[in-house]
């Protein structure tokens, strides 16, 4: 990989972006009229927001990077400019980097927002530092992106991309420990929930928010994320053949 | 050669001397982009062997070497033509000043500022082809580059393909309009996935007796049928 190419690719990407600005608008603003509508929700309920609006923060950027990670990278292959892109001096890892940096940016702006909102005006309460917070949302962010990317492999079109938000999203979200505590889960059930990669997401959020001292609790499960994280960006650059058939 | 297990490419074999302007010619369907995306090194060989400038296709010093473009456009829609350029040429390790040649060379000056998706599909691949005119290859690939274009344009990048032949640079353009076939200096005749000539443009017609390459085409045909 080269340095230059790999920001040349952040740059463009971060471009790319610059003049789209409905979805900027809505990868911005979308996670914060939720978790206000959440808050709102729980209004009379108390302490309920309070252990489920540090999860949900961390959800919000993984399920957002996930979806637009994936497209664009379907993109990329449908249109051509991967194949050119290839047969130039461009390292495999220049790109997944690129598109790392440049929507790793994008996660830092948008959880930096939403836990601005949600520590703010909506008043959230959680016992470890609020800097944890954020650092654990943006590593979720980029494991959706890092998924994204290398599902997106396994896409033709952008109907079937869209299509992986609901098949492989959804089961994590209802397996992760949100709606029923994963200990409580039956037993086949608990097993797969060990294994997917936002059962760790949401467990290093809820340490962040339940431990005044969340050292060195939280590492563990973040650690499982970023290893995720990796693993799905090695697959990723597998599925960046030069050559195909 | 087999694509989507079906053999496209049979028992092709030519060699394209260096500085020379090749034209590939044959009807839709008849394996040229599988032809040049093996000589650029995109495409999965079932057997045979493609060597490029002398090396094996698709090996890394190419990459800084051959320019290719692809029959659609390949440029990134939401971005300008002079962001698309930038960006190729950052990846190339190209000079920026490149990126005011190349939209000069292929007469885009007027709408290097605009979003390539709001182009028309002639200015885009024009914006595409640029993107192959960066750096300083010695190998342009060329799918259909003139699909589409204004006479007067077609003409144009003719004579910057002739002026960079000249200049050293082979070139292999693939076109299935086959009067474009007199702008080159040798031709490479495909149909259902076999090189039925490869010969210069005279010599094609003093062999086959004919005035224009789509009758040399067409007779090559009814002898190898008969």
């Amino acid at each position: 990989m080269t340095p230059r190419i790999t920001l040349a690719t952040a740059l463009r990407v971060l471009t790319q972006l610059r003049h789209d600005h409905r979805t900027l608008a809505l990868l911005l603003v979308v996670p914060c009229v939720l978790l206000t509508l959440l808050r709102w929700m729980y209004d009379d309920r108390g302490p309920v927001f309070d252990s489920i609006g540090a999860p949900l923060l961390g959800l919000f950027p993984f399920v957002v990077m996930f979806l637009v990670t994936s497209i664009a990278t379907l993109r990329e292959r449908t249109t051509g400019t991967l194949e050119r892109l290839l047969t130039m001096p461009l390292g495999k890892l220049d790109l997944l980097l690129g598109y790392g940096l440049a929507f790793g940016l994008l996660a830092v702006v948008q959880a930096t927002l939403a836990a601005a909102l949600v520590l703010g005006p909506l008043d959230l309460d959680i016992a470890g530092p609020h800097w944890v917070l954020l650092l654990v949302a943006v590593l979720d962010a980029l494991l959706g992106m890092a998924l994204g990317l290398f599902l997106s492999a396994f896409a033709s079109t952008e109907f079937q991309a869209v299509q992986f938000m609901p098949a492989v999203v959804l089961p994590q979200l209802l397996l992760c420990g949100l709606f029923v505590p994963r200990e409580e889960l039956p037993r086949a059930l608990e097993v797969l929930s060990d294994v997917l990669p936002l059962s760790y997401a949401v467990e290093a959020m809820t340490e962040v928010s339940a431990v005044a001292d969340p050292f060195p609790g939280f590492l563990g499960p973040l650690g499982v994320v970023g290893g995720f994280t990796v693993a799905a960006l090695v697959l990723g650059a597998a599925t960046l053949r030069r050559r195909t058939a | 050669m087999v694509r989507s297990r079906r053999t496209v490419l049979d028992d092709v074999s030519f060699r394209v001397p260096r500085g020379s302007l090749t034209g590939m010619l044959g009807p839709s369907g008849c394996g040229k982009t599988t032809l040049m995306r093996a000589i650029v090194g995109v495409q999965r060989l079932a057997r045979g062997r493609v060597s490029v400038l002398g090396l094996a296709a698709g090996s890394a010093p190419l990459r800084h070497r051959l320019g290719y473009v692809t029959q659609a456009p390949s440029v990134y829609g939401d971005l300008t033509v002079r962001q698309n350029l930038r960006y190729f040429a950052d990846v190339l390790g190209a000079p920026r000043c490149d990126v005011e040649r190349v939209i000069t060379q292929v007469g885009l000056d007027d709408h290097a500022d605009v979003l390539t998706a709001r182009l028309s599909g002639g200015q885009r691949s024009r914006a595409s082809l640029a993107t192959a005119l960066l750096g300083r290859p010695e190998l342009l690939v060329l799918d259909e580059p003139t699909v589409g274009l204004d006479p007067v344009l077609r003409r144009d990048l003719w004579d910057l393909f002739a002026r960079m032949a000249a200049s050293g640079v082979t070139l292999l353009v693939s076109s299935h309009v086959m009067d474009e076939a007199r702008r080159c200096e040798r031709l490479l005749l495909l149909r259902e996935g076999r090189l039925i000539a490869d010969d210069t443009p005279g010599e094609l017609l003093a062999a086959t007796g004919t005035s224009d390459v789509e009758q040399a085409f067409l007779r090559i045909v009814e002898q190898g049928a008969s």
